[in-house]
């Protein structure tokens, strides 16, 4: 058996995500409304954890947010992404209030800072779309 | 009036195997080592022993850890208490605090609480052992985002929290340090410790990256091994040969994530909630406390812990510890055995078995003068479940 290069782990979509992904690939980030209290989030599971009510739809948003916090990977933990280090892992709040692991990308590591303004830039790590942020220009 | 549980219990039995590098021992081997040395210590006989509290370590993740089979391994037959447990670090606080519950009942007798753990393989490093422990093979959905970022093990999670404190109150790199170096100084006293050579603040900026902002010297050790305690009436413990420790206090804070704005789980942990819960127990508060044992899978934790108690205010953790008061000589001794920094990783039971033997008065070198309250604290997840123990040498 030939030796392949590591496969970074990127997140699939799930059934209750599948619209989230597939707007990803298309470039546009959805976040989940709760049909009973009008919330919205980033869905780990179906029922609402503000009301406990049942039933989302998906709608557009902005993708913008700003850095909630960030660190930079220096320990090596998975050979895909030993290429990467030292690499920067953050969370952006968005601006309608869920908070999402990324990386922030189109600016150094030292750059970075809490509180600075970024925007969704979705890319792509084989077929599969994942979420990153750039600084908002 | 005294709250009507407090010292319902006594700690009467302490076993600790050796720990660190250590081979050929599954976790329930450690286990049973554990519980017999613990069953020694109290002057117990193993048909004294009525209620059993078992938590397995990460290797309980990935089903080789110690189990509810520890009761055969041990040969304990007519159990009236028997669990598995696992709000991780907290655990240990939590196994003494139902222990102490049911002691109180009257449901057991003398209750074994023990931890296990035996993620170390003979030529892997620490980050092997813990790192991929929790990696999973195929993330899916929203929280698979993390791992789809690079986002692996505790040691980001603590980082991405110790970042956000730094950013909102000013804490530095110095006052991290700080902690390190004071628990090193604790832990060249003692012969459980690991890590025994001391440490300076210059060593500690020169040790590497791990997730910045945390270096090395900011994680704890990863070992193999176990530690049981045993939890007995009070009115028995004062007849045993070791000098009881009684449980003053208990509680418990468990904050959730929302994952949304308004919510800050990196910076005001579950230690708030249990701290209004243990200090009405005991009837006390911080500026009583003598000592604290605090649970320190990183510096921060440590820092953001005191802030939870009370000890300073919510953002001065850092401008609190950088004067060295938490080390030897300082005005609040803490984590007086070089905590899971320097000695040993043994989750909670590393607070908790260090403020046993500074309760009993064992420290030896690093005993400390006054040991008449003690605080020991378990903290689990990313600072997601925190319960806790103030302790005592006197009865009540």
């Amino acid at each position: 058996m030939a030796d392949s290069p590591p496969v970074k782990p990127v997140s699939q979509p799930d059934e209750l995500t599948e619209p989230f992904f597939a707007a990803g690939q298309e470039g546009r980030l959805l976040l989940a409304t709760c049909d009973s209290c009008g919330e919205m989030r980033l869905p780990t599971s179906p029922t609402c954890p503000t009301c406990l009510g049942e039933g989302l739809s998906w709608n557009e948003v902005s993708g913008r947010g700003t850095v909630y916090t960030f660190g930079i990977m220096h320990q090596r933990y998975h050979p895909a992404w030993e290429p990467d280090l030292p690499y920067n892992i953050a969370v952006v709040e968005l601006d309608e209030g869920p908070r999402m692991p990324a990386n922030i990308i189109g600016v150094s590591n030292d750059e970075i800072a809490v509180g600075m303004a970024v925007e969704v830039a979705w890319e792509h790590e084989g077929e599969a779309p994942v979420p990153r942020f750039r600084p908002v220009a | 009036m005294a709250h009507r549980l407090r010292g319902a219990a006594a700690i009467t039995g302490l076993g600790i195997t050796p720990m660190g590098r250590i081979y050929g021992k599954s976790s329930t081997d450690f286990a049973v080592d554990a519980v017999r040395l613990a069953i020694a210590d109290a002057g117990l006989e193993k048909s004294d022993i009525d209620g059993l509290l078992i938590n397995a370590g990460i290797t309980g993740f990935s089903g080789q850890g110690v189990s509810l089979q520890l009761q055969n391994a041990l040969g304990m037959g007519n159990l009236r208490l028997l669990n598995h447990m696992n709000a991780a670090g907290s655990t240990a606080a939590q196994m003494v605090q139902y222990a102490t519950l049911a002691i109180d009942a009257g449901m057991a007798r003398h209750v074994v609480c023990v931890f296990a753990d035996a993620p170390l393989q003979q030529g892997g490093s620490s980050a092997a052992a813990y790192g991929n422990a929790g990696r999973r093979a195929g993330p899916t959905g929203i929280l698979g985002l993390s791992a789809g970022a690079g986002h692996f093990g505790a040691n980001t999670s603590y980082a991405l929290a110790a970042r956000r404190h730094m950013s909102l109150y000013g804490t530095t790199q110095d006052q991290l340090g700080a902690i390190a170096v004071a628990e090193r100084s604790w832990a060249t006293m003692n012969p459980h410790a690991k890590m025994r050579d001391p440490l300076t603040l210059e060593e500690y900026h020169a040790s590497r990256w791990i997730v910045e902002p945390l270096h090395l010297l900011d994680c704890c050790l990863v070992s193999n091994g176990a530690v049981a305690v045993i939890v007995s009436p009070p009115d028995e413990a004062k007849d045993m040969p070791q000098p009881p420790v009684y449980v003053h206090g208990m509680g418990q804070g468990h904050p959730g994530d929302s994952r949304r704005a308004g919510d800050a789980p990196e910076t005001e942990t579950g230690a708030r909630l249990a701290a209004e819960t243990v200090f009405r127990m005991a009837g006390v508060g911080p500026e009583d406390i003598d000592v604290c044992e605090l649970y320190d899978c990183y510096t921060y934790t440590v820092l953001v812990t005191l802030e939870d108690y009370g000890f300073c205010k919510k953002g001065e953790g850092g401008a609190f510890v950088e004067d060295g008061k938490l080390g030897p000589g300082g005005s609040l001794p803490t984590n007086t055995g070089g905590g899971q920094l320097s000695a040993y990783y043994m989750w909670g039971m590393t607070p908790l078995s260090e403020a046993i033997i500074q309760g009993r008065g064992q420290g030896g070198e690093r005993q400390v003068e006054k040991n008449d309250l003690i605080l020991s604290t378990g903290n689990g997840g990313a600072l997601s479940y925190h319960a806790s123990l103030i302790l005592s040498p006197h009865a009540n």
